[in-house]
Parts: structure tokens; sequence; C-alpha cells
């Protein structure tokens, strides 16, 4: 009870059950969004609820990202009026808000998922394709 | 069955035990850390240790640097002095303006990630893999698999790239001279090098855009120029060879400005739009079945909105993160798997060859 494992060693211990992908739902165009839906592997693991929050908050997270506002414009306009140089200086709306999923993924991770043997992968280390969970096995966690 | 180009993935051989990846970061640990661009299994070329991208092939982005530089160097050189004198000393600066302007989208447009989308992992293939195929082994090349979607009412067919292994996203495209799978896949432009997709569409309308105005500006001081020198007493052929730089000037522009004009004002009809040469060329949304049917789900039906988001809208970084560092325990699935498509093909060309050979050695034993 005194000894706390980080995710790090976690992983190192356990070995990898399965891995879930979650894939795109394109049902409102090219837009980045995940499908809701809840995976049967997950069933045992996790709250149906939680999973579909957690999907919910990255699906706005990243409609923020791509949204079409004065800003993204006013940022695009200014880019082209220098020649595109403006972007070595300065970061994009983009990836300010994809640095803003990974805090969040982080935080789900520590909070959520880790406890429950989970793993969430941010979705820009799988090219935006899918939302990777890897469950592990239970034994090191009855120990 | 030898000559399998369509392999099953077995899920089960994909896992990770504890011991094997200790063993596996040990041996890394001498090598030293490789970026992700240095196994990158699309036929690219990087430079300044993966900042900058180029297709291998990269065709004839020389050949459009120098007419470019050539062009602008005589004009600045033989026409400027005598325009400045006679005209006003604008004149320069506009065309070094125009010319800046120029060579920075060409090469923003060339080193450009144009969205490749990186392919996918062994864990993920194998997941669509059985969510599709549920009949066993396969020893033939299975038929090219689409999924239907609806977006926004219409019905879409994704198609199923056999190359990165997902299922292509919408408006994505598989480039084969680069190799990769790019969203929003316009064409692949020889003069430029390099795709053009969703990320470097806009400095390639730009590029195209300032150079019509280039051309037509470097036209019109040439002309400008050649008639102001025949008009001081002189007959145009005197003019000319006082000047002979200002009509290889007027030979080069001349026949740019048809490409160019007529290339910048068919993307403005696709930006106005929301096509892609690749829709249009094939005839996606052309009303094949009637115009009310399949209109471009992807319009905003608003030539403004369309413009804006085509061009100034919000762009993702690159995808395929290229200096990243490879993981020491990632297993790299291109290599191996473009090693064992090879040696199919190679064993099919022997067999072919000897059956060549066997024909000849027959006919030229009978005659």
């Amino acid at each position: 009870m005194a000894e706390t494992h980080s995710l790090q060693d976690l992983r190192q211990q356990a070995a990898v059950a399965a891995k879930v992908f979650i894939q795109r739902d394109y049902t409102n165009g090219t837009l980045c969004q995940f499908q809701t839906k809840f995976p049967s592997d997950l069933e045992t693991r996790i709250d149906k609820q939680q999973f579909e929050e957690t999907v919910r908050t990255l699906n706005n997270l990243y409609a923020e990202a791509e949204k079409l506002g004065s800003q993204s414009y006013i940022e695009g306009c200014l880019a082209c009026l220098t020649a595109y140089t403006i972007f070595l200086c300065m970061e994009t709306h983009y990836e300010k808000v994809l640095k803003k999923i990974a805090k969040y993924i982080q935080e789900q991770n520590d909070k959520v998922y880790g406890p429950r043997g989970l793993l969430l992968t941010d979705p820009i280390e799988r090219g935006l394709r899918v939302i990777e969970i890897t469950i592990f096995e239970d034994r090191s966690l009855t120990q | 069955m030898k000559n399998c180009e369509y392999q099953q993935i077995d899920p089960r051989a994909l896992s990770v035990s504890p011991l094997s990846a200790q063993s596996h970061t040990t041996e890394k640990k001498e090598q030293r850390p490789r970026r992700k661009w240095e196994v990158f299994p699309g036929k690219n070329r990087f430079f300044c240790d993966g900042r900058l991208i180029l297709a291998r092939q990269s065709g004839v982005l020389p050949l459009t640097l120098g007419l470019i530089v050539v062009t602008c160097g005589l004009f600045f050189a033989f026409d400027c002095p005598f325009l400045v004198k006679h005209l006003t000393v604008f004149i320069p600066v506009i065309g070094g303006a125009l010319f800046v302007f120029v060579v920075i989208s060409l090469l923003r447009t060339s080193f450009t990630d144009p969205g490749i989308l990186p392919r996918a992992t062994p864990d993920e293939a194998a997941d669509i893999e059985r969510q599709i195929d549920t009949s066993g082994s396969s020893t033939y090349r299975p038929p090219p698999r689409t999924k239907e979607i609806l977006i926004n009412q219409q019905v879409v067919k994704l198609k199923y790239c056999f190359t990165c292994k997902m299922f292509r996203p919408p408006r994505t495209s598989h480039c084969s001279l680069c190799d990769n799978c790019v969203e929003r896949f316009d064409h692949h432009c020889p003069w430029v090098g390099n795709c053009v997709g969703k990320r470097n569409y806009r400095f390639f309308y730009s590029f195209i855009i300032s150079l019509s105005f280039l051309t037509s500006f470097i036209f019109g001081c040439v002309i400008a120029h050649i008639t102001l020198r025949s008009q001081a007493g002189k007959s145009l052929v005197q003019a000319i060879q006082e000047s002979p730089a200002s009509v290889v000037e007027l030979v080069i522009c001349f026949f740019s400005i048809w490409s160019i004009l007529g290339l910048s004002g068919f993307h403005t009809y696709l930006v106005a739009s929301n096509l892609t040469t690749n829709e249009d060329i094939k005839g996606s949304w052309s009303g094949k079945r009637g115009a009310e049917e399949s209109g471009n789900p992807y319009s905003y039906n608003n030539i403004i909105t369309n413009c804006c988001v085509t061009l100034c809208g919000p762009v993702p970084p690159s995808l395929i993160d290229r200096r990243g560092f490879v993981p020491p325990d990632e297993v790299i699935p291109a290599a191996s798997s473009a090693s064992e498509m090879e040696l199919p093909h190679f064993s099919a060309k022997n067999d072919v060859n000897m059956e060549e050979n066997c024909q000849d050695f027959s006919l030229s034993c009978t005659a």
C-alpha cells in the first residue's frame, strides 16, 4: 500500500493484453472527430459514460482547433502578407490547441485510465487516424 | 503459395513481452538514436535534418527556379536602368517585391509536407483486417475494399490503401510517385517537385498567382522598354539589337503567361468551389446522376467562405513528425514488408525471362 506505481512502471511490468482503436467519424466532413461508440472490449474495464465523455471532450477540442473564426482568418491573412515567414517565430492556433489536448490526455491517463489498467495514446502520434487504447493485463494490479 | 502479395497479419505475434523489450533496449543503446525521417517509408528526400521535405523525383524544380532567376536577372540588369531613367524608380521596386514573393512561395510549396498521412502501425492494420476479413487466410489478392459513409447526407466511398494499410479519409489520395497518402490531394506538380495537398495548397496558389503578376509585369515592362527605344528616332530592329536580352525575356514571358494565367484561372475556380484537381478530373461531384444528388459535400455553397476556408483556414502541423526520435523498441514495418514484397516480384520476373529464353532457344533450334 505504501508503494505507488507510476505509469511508466506499469507499462514496463504489465503485458499488453489487447489494443482497441477508436476510428474517425466523418459524418460532418473532413473535420477531426472520433466515433463515440463504446467498444465491447472495454466493457469490463471502464464506465460507458466516462469513455463517452472523454471522446466527446476530445472531439470538442479538435473542433476548436479547426474552428473557422475571425482569429484563424486573421492568422491566415497575416501569414500571407509576411510571405508565411511569421510561423518561424509564432505558434499557430492549431498547435496551441494540440498542446491542450496532450495535457488533457495526460491528465485522463493519470486520473481515470491508468488506475484501470488502460492507456490512451494521443491521436497525433497515430497521424490523427485513431485513438489507441492499450489494455494491460490485470496481474500487476493485483499485487 | 509463394507468390502471396497480400499477407494476413497475426495480432498475437505482435504482443510486446517485457523480456524481449529489455534486451532490445540494451542492444539499441549502443546505436545512436535515429530520427523518424531516416526511417520514413515513402519516396521522399529530407534536408536540414528533417526540417525540409521534397519528393524523391524532384522533377523540374531546378528548371523552374532557374527560369525565374534568369528572367528576373536579365530584367534587372538590362531593362531596369533604361526604365528607371525614362519612367519611374518604382519599377525595379515592384519587380523586386514580386520576385521575392514568388521565390518564397515556390520554396515553401516545394519544401513543405503536403499533408502526408503516416502509415498504419501493424496493430492498427491487424485490427482493420479483423473487422473486415472473417474468412480465414487469403491466398490471393482480395478485391479492393471500400467502405461507404455518409458525409452531409451524401454517400461517399472510402477506399482501402494497400500500401498504407488503412482506409483513406475522404479527399485523401495515394500519390504513386511519392508512395504516400496525402490529405486533400490536389496533384503532384513536377515544376514544384512535390505533391500539392492540404498543407501547401495555399503556398502553391500564392505561387501561381504571384508568378502570373510577375510574368505579366515583366512582359509589360519589356514591351514598354522596346517601344520607348524605337520611338526615339530608331527602328524596331535597331532597338532590339541594342537590347537583345529583352527578346529572350519576351519569349520566356510570352509562353509562360498563357500557361500560368490559365492555371491560375483554373485554380481560382477550384478554390471558389472547394474542389481539388483530383476530384475535378475524376468528375467525382459533377452530376453523373443529376445535379441535385451529387453536389460537392465539402462546399459551403458560398464563394467567399470557400475561398477563406481553403486559403486562410487553420492548418494542422505535419503528421509524420519528421524530427521525432524512433522509440527503441519500435518495429519498423515498411522496411520488412518492402523486402518481403520484392521477393515474389523478383521470382516472377525470373520465370518470365526463363520462358522467353526457352522460346528463343527452341526457335533457334528449329531454324
